[in-house]
């Protein structure tokens, strides 16, 4: 480290194009993150909701075909899920479908790819976590539903579903927080979030300490401020005297 | 027994004065001495410069001319049986690693400029580039100019993703720049069809050519937007380490050695598929070759 010349006023810059500062480039690539991630989340709720859900079913084709769908997503790397999304899928779209995703701006494309990618990867994790919840709902209380006269429709929604959701508020903080940082995967298809940011930092400027302690400082604060947001609502959702422990 | 333990002490304690005084010039070549390994920097698919062959060994004209460096040390230090350790670097890591000792010198295609030049030190040029663009022979595109509106592709943290931009800003081109990981995924960008050009250093644009199914489908066209001068790089503030590379890379030239070297790797069938990249020796490096120096174009 001895031979490191530091340069922390690197940020105040102008970029070689002349019309920003790298702070504005880092600004960039955190509101890239942030959009990429919170709309992949919704994304990964809503599969993972519905997939989580048949999963539980007693239909046996429905919850294999749901459990296909989990390991399917689960067992393959996240980087490799992406490059299939963007270089392989696309061959296979009829030519007129590949024209217009090829030809729409490459910033939209990129963010397509890694929502739908990052969005199911995580759906699938999701799922599972949404099946465990469902399960740890006791028996009794189905039975309980049955005999007051519900369909099973009902004892879903009314029963299941929302205690489940409440019992695994701590596992979906977890995924939300892992979903910040799986969105670094989309550097790789040139989609401008925080990581790449930090690597054309790197290019540019050869301050590569800066840039890289600059941009963890960021994924932590992100990260620190959804941890809160998601205690709170934890705190609010909180079944008294379950799992999570009531004082 | 204890003036036999001191004067041993004395002894000891000057033969080591003696040894640094010695080397004490280079902290790189006294780790060398030290070590008796010499830690090398290389790339893995930067064809022709760095890359490997099918039987995973690194090959290329910049590895060359790094194992001429390497017997250049060997006799400097008289270490006949000196190890060399390999080491595949990154363009975001390879000043990282030179910095904290992983590495000690890397030869590649990197690019001598002033940001790095703070970093590191660099060795008399090895390669002058042109950035230039790759399309598909029968895109119509002739030159810059003719990639308006269109999606260009280059490869991330490289200076023709600098050039187009600042091209896109001052000509309000509205070109999309896509920026690819390497080199590799920038070409199956423009294969693809995402994009209609792939601008990057035209050395590199024949290496990714060579590489193509069909290499008679792509075409390197356009006037140089820049030159770049390829440069090893060594540890800053070691100017006898320096000195050694110098010297061997500016005797290479000068004694002409270098023509075939560089015949060798850009008129020649080169692995792995045995492509012949067709690259003439430009102008400005025959003024190289005739008068070896350490300067960047930047």
């Amino acid at each position: 480290m001895t031979n490191y010349s530091w340069n922390w006023s690197v940020f105040f810059q102008s970029v070689p194009s002349g019309d920003a500062t790298y702070i504005d480039w880092i600004i960039a690539g955190l509101i890239g993150t942030i959009v990429l991630s919170i709309t992949a989340w919704i994304l990964a709720l809503i599969m993972g909701g519905i997939i989580g859900t048949l999963r539980t079913v007693k239909n046996p084709i429905i919850s294999s075909i749901a459990s296909g769908y989990i390991e399917l997503f689960r067992d393959i790397p996240l980087l490799v899920q992406l490059f299939i999304w963007f270089f392989v899928i696309p061959e296979f779209l009829p030519q007129t479908a590949r024209d217009a995703l090829f030809q729409m701006p490459p910033l939209y494309s990129q963010f397509l790819t890694a929502w739908i990618c990052l969005g199911l990867f995580t759906s699938a994790r999701i799922a599972e976590q949404v099946r465990t919840g469902i399960q740890a709902v006791p028996d009794g209380q189905t039975a309980a539903g049955l005999a007051l006269g519900f369909t099973t429709l009902q004892i879903y929604f009314t029963v299941r579903i929302p205690q489940a959701i409440r019992i695994i508020m701590p596992a979906l903080t977890s995924e939300f927080l892992n979903i910040f940082k799986n969105s670094s995967v989309a550097t790789t298809i040139g989609f401008i979030e925080l990581s790449r940011q930090a690597q054309q930092l790197v290019d540019y400027t050869a301050q590569p300490y800066e840039a890289f302690i600059v941009i963890t400082a960021l994924y932590m604060l992100v990260n620190i401020i959804v941890m809160l947001l998601m205690h709170k609502l934890e705190k609010k959702l909180q079944i008294p005297g379950y799992i999570t422990g009531d004082k | 027994m204890r003036l036999l333990k001191t004067s041993l002490a004395v002894l000891t304690i000057s033969a080591l004065g003696l040894s640094s005084v010695a080397l004490a010039d280079s902290a790189t070549l006294n780790k060398i001495k030290e070590t008796n390994t010499i830690l090398l920097g290389h790339r893995e698919s930067s064809v022709p410069f760095s890359y490997y062959d099918n039987n995973q060994n690194v090959i290329g004209y910049s590895q060359e001319i790094e194992m001429k460096i390497v017997n250049a040390i060997k006799a400097k230090l008289n270490l006949p049986d000196l190890k060399t350790k390999m080491l595949p670097v990154t363009s975001a890591n390879r000043i990282t690693l030179l910095q904290n000792g992983s590495i000690d010198i890397e030869c590649g295609s990197t690019t001598h400029n002033k940001e790095r030049a703070q970093q590191v030190g660099f060795s008399n040029t090895i390669f002058i580039i042109g950035t230039r663009l790759m399309t598909k022979n029968n895109s119509g595109i002739k030159d810059f100019p003719d990639l308006a509106g269109k999606n260009v592709v280059t490869t991330a943290g490289t200076t023709s993703e600098r050039i187009l931009q600042k091209m896109d800003n001052d000509k309000d081109m509205n070109m999309n720049i896509i920026s690819a990981k390497d080199h590799g995924e920038a070409f199956l960008m423009l294969q693809s069809g995402r994009a209609v050009a792939f601008m990057m250093d035209d050395a590199l644009l024949f290496g990714e050519r060579a590489k193509a199914r069909n290499p008679e489908d792509w075409v390197v066209v356009g006037k140089p937007q820049s030159y770049e001068a390829y440069g090893c790089i060594v540890r800053k503030d070691d100017p006898e380490f320096k000195a050694i590379a110098d010297e061997t890379i500016a005797k290479l030239m000068t004694s002409g050695e270098i023509n075939t070297i560089y015949d060798k790797w850009f008129n020649k069938p080169i692995p792995p598929k045995n492509l012949n990249l067709e690259f003439p020796l430009s102008e400005k490096m025959q003024a190289l070759f005739k008068a070896p120096n350490d300067k960047p174009f930047e």
